[in-house]
């Protein structure tokens, strides 16, 4: 085990290169909708439990399962109404239980990645072959139920071990969401090939948003604002480190609720009316990024 | 050391649920609900009542709200009391002044310890849903069959024989259940349970006893979620369900009616600092031309019409 796990080359936050998003926007919004599976008895890891009651936790599943029946449809629809698009943090066994949802997803130009087979499975534990064979059965299912190659990665439940990067990148994936060391995109160290960390957010995290911090829906909505303000005004700066990257990480069952999509919704008419914010996915923000760095 | 090659297998991996309770359903694409007089949101009021016996229970594990200090817990047992004596009054005359018929949760040994209490549900013309024995009926897997059958069938005697009527529907303590759960309900003639929250509009689930609706009593929209657990005032409380109101009403022009669950505990809500701003809470609801006030009796007997 490293103390320092050596991801990075040490960047701070002056004196950078500048970033230029296109049409000189100073940030770039990208929304990540968590589309997930969980299961109702899953099996158990030693390292971390799936649930916290004794299985069947039936609050905790059918909480999870609103996203699917309602949360989903209720956001999808904000954010298509407002043109964000997503980049789906997908748990890819929902291409086999709920095509319905995948497929909205899709129709609506949507960008998917793998977050692992279930929300109930986590690497923890996992040999390199285990590891591998999550990997080719992201790919391979969401290549089947999208035909887009998928070229990112949120870890399972945010579970990882320390050969993750070295495969997602061997496997010719782009980009991941597991590090958050900065507001702009970073390139990861790896074994072969190129691997981007793309910022993603635990802070403006609905979950966190709404579970570790116990914000009111208007309170998210207004994190997510001044998040945007000052990443669009940094973005600005003359002597500042140029285009910045905002993410919101969603999961529709917490922000597809009755009393938070419409706080929340004006957090995306305010962006999209700002005229600082690049609305962009996140293969698109790499693409972007990684064009200026030669 | 790595894991078992089981790990990777995925015995459920297909279309549908990974299990048999209820087949997957879009609530946007299922036919329209309509509720009486075209109203367009169901406004669900209710109250759990609970007894929570000083000596508590931890099998299979200790209620919400239970007992939490070293033997006597004179702090925790009172102040549940409270509730009962006073909180749930508050409640009902908020209630009651604007016409509105309610559910109320009850724990059997509410109605064979305060009978008092049963008479005024019924002279408000409140609904009675069953809500297991005291605070120690806790249901998870773990409690033997034979127990959680025998536990269900004392709340709905004790309730029935206090009010003369057997209750049509189940709340869970916790809204926490066994895999057996919902068919021990079904096979007690329950026609819903309300454990359930993956959904905004009432459903059918399938047991081995036959089937059972479950209306969904959205737990995040609680007062013990929104105040107790994550710690906002009454006022954002309000706000909260004045825009989970406005929003429900703007999607039910669109996309048929509408259900707002409103999960009470009287000694969080009932409390004099807080009552007010509940009081103008249920004011501005009943002012919402699309609202209907209705118990989950009336919500599922308008919802079964029109299936």
């Amino acid at each position: 085990m490293k103390a320092d796990p050596e991801l990075y080359n040490f960047s701070h936050w002056r004196g950078r290169r500048k970033v230029r998003w296109p049409e000189g926007k100073t940030c770039a919004v990208w929304v990540a909708p968590n589309l997930e599976f969980y299961e109702l008895d899953p099996p158990a890891n030693t390292h971390r439990k799936s649930w916290a009651k004794p299985h069947p936790d039936v609050v905790g599943y059918a909480h999870r399962d609103h996203a699917n029946r309602v949360g989903h449809w209720r956001m999808a629809d904000v954010m298509t109404r407002h043109g964000f698009p997503g980049s789906v943090s997908l748990s890819v066994a929902l291409c086999d239980h709920i095509p319905e949802v995948v497929e909205d997803a899709r129709q609506r130009g949507w960008e998917f990645f793998s977050h692992g087979i279930y929300n109930t499975r986590y690497s923890y534990g996992m040999d390199e072959a285990q590891e591998r064979a999550i990997i080719e059965d992201s790919i391979a299912t969401v290549q089947r139920a999208t035909g887009q190659r998928i070229r990112g990665w949120l870890a399972p439940a945010l579970t990882h071990t320390p050969r993750t990067l070295d495969l997602i990148a061997e496997y010719g994936l782009d980009y991941t969401c597991d590090l958050y060391h900065d507001d702009q995109p970073t390139d990861v160290k790896v074994r072969t090939g190129r691997l981007t960390a793309i910022p993603y957010s635990l802070e403006v995290n609905d979950h966190y948003g709404f579970f570790i911090y116990n914000m009111s829906p208007r309170d998210y909505a207004d994190t997510l604002i001044r998040q945007f303000e000052r990443l669009a005004s940094e973005g600005e700066r003359e002597d500042g480190p140029g285009g910045t990257v905002m993410c919101i990480p969603l999961h529709s069952y917490l922000i597809g609720q009755p009393h938070r999509i419409g706080p929340f919704e004006e957090v995306l008419r305010h962006i999209a009316a700002d005229g600082r914010a690049w609305i962009a996915t996140a293969g698109e923000i790499v693409d972007a990024w990684r064009e200026q760095q030669g | 050391m790595s894991l078992d090659p089981t790990y990777l297998e995925y015995p459920h991996r297909r279309k549908g649920m990974d299990h048999a309770l209820y087949p997957y359903s879009n609530l946007f694409q299922r036919p329209q609900v309509a509720w009486p007089d075209e109203k367009r949101v169901a406004i669900w009021p209710v109250i759990s009542l609970e007894w929570f016996p000083m000596v508590p229970s931890d099998t299979p594990f200790r209620a919400p709200g239970h007992m939490q200090t070293a033997y006597p817990d004179y702090r925790h047992y009172t102040a549940r009391e409270y509730g009962t004596r006073i909180g749930l009054f508050r409640l009902l005359d908020a209630f009651e002044a604007v016409g509105a018929r309610i559910s109320v949760a009850c724990n059997g040994a509410i109605a064979t310890r305060y009978p008092a209490i049963v008479e005024a549900l019924a002279k408000g013309g409140h609904e009675i849903i069953a809500h297991s024995t005291d605070m120690n009926g806790t249901i998870a897997s773990g409690l033997a069959e034979d127990d959680e059958r025998a536990l269900i069938a004392a709340s709905l005697d004790a309730l029935e024989a206090a009010s003369g009527t057997r209750p049509r529907g189940w709340l869970s303590i916790a809204r926490s259940q066994s895999f057996n759960t919902p068919r021990l309900l079904a096979e007690a003639g329950l026609t819903y349970m309300c454990d359930w929250v993956n959904d905004e509009l009432p459903y059918r689930m399938a047991t081995d006893a036959g089937g059972i609706v479950n209306i969904p009593l959205n737990h995040e929209l609680s007062d013990r979620q929104i105040i107790n657990v994550q710690q906002q005032s009454v006022d954002s409380y309000a706000t909260q369900i004045r825009d989970a109101y406005d929003w429900l009403a703007g999607e039910a022009a669109a996309h048929g009616a509408r259900m707002l669950p409103l999960h009470l505990t009287p000694y969080i809500m009932g409390l004099p600092y807080r009552i007010d701003a509940f009081e103008g809470l249920v004011r501005w609801l009943t002012e919402q031309p699309g609202a209907w006030f209705a118990t989950g009796g009336d919500i599922l007997d308008s919802w079964s019409a029109g299936q």
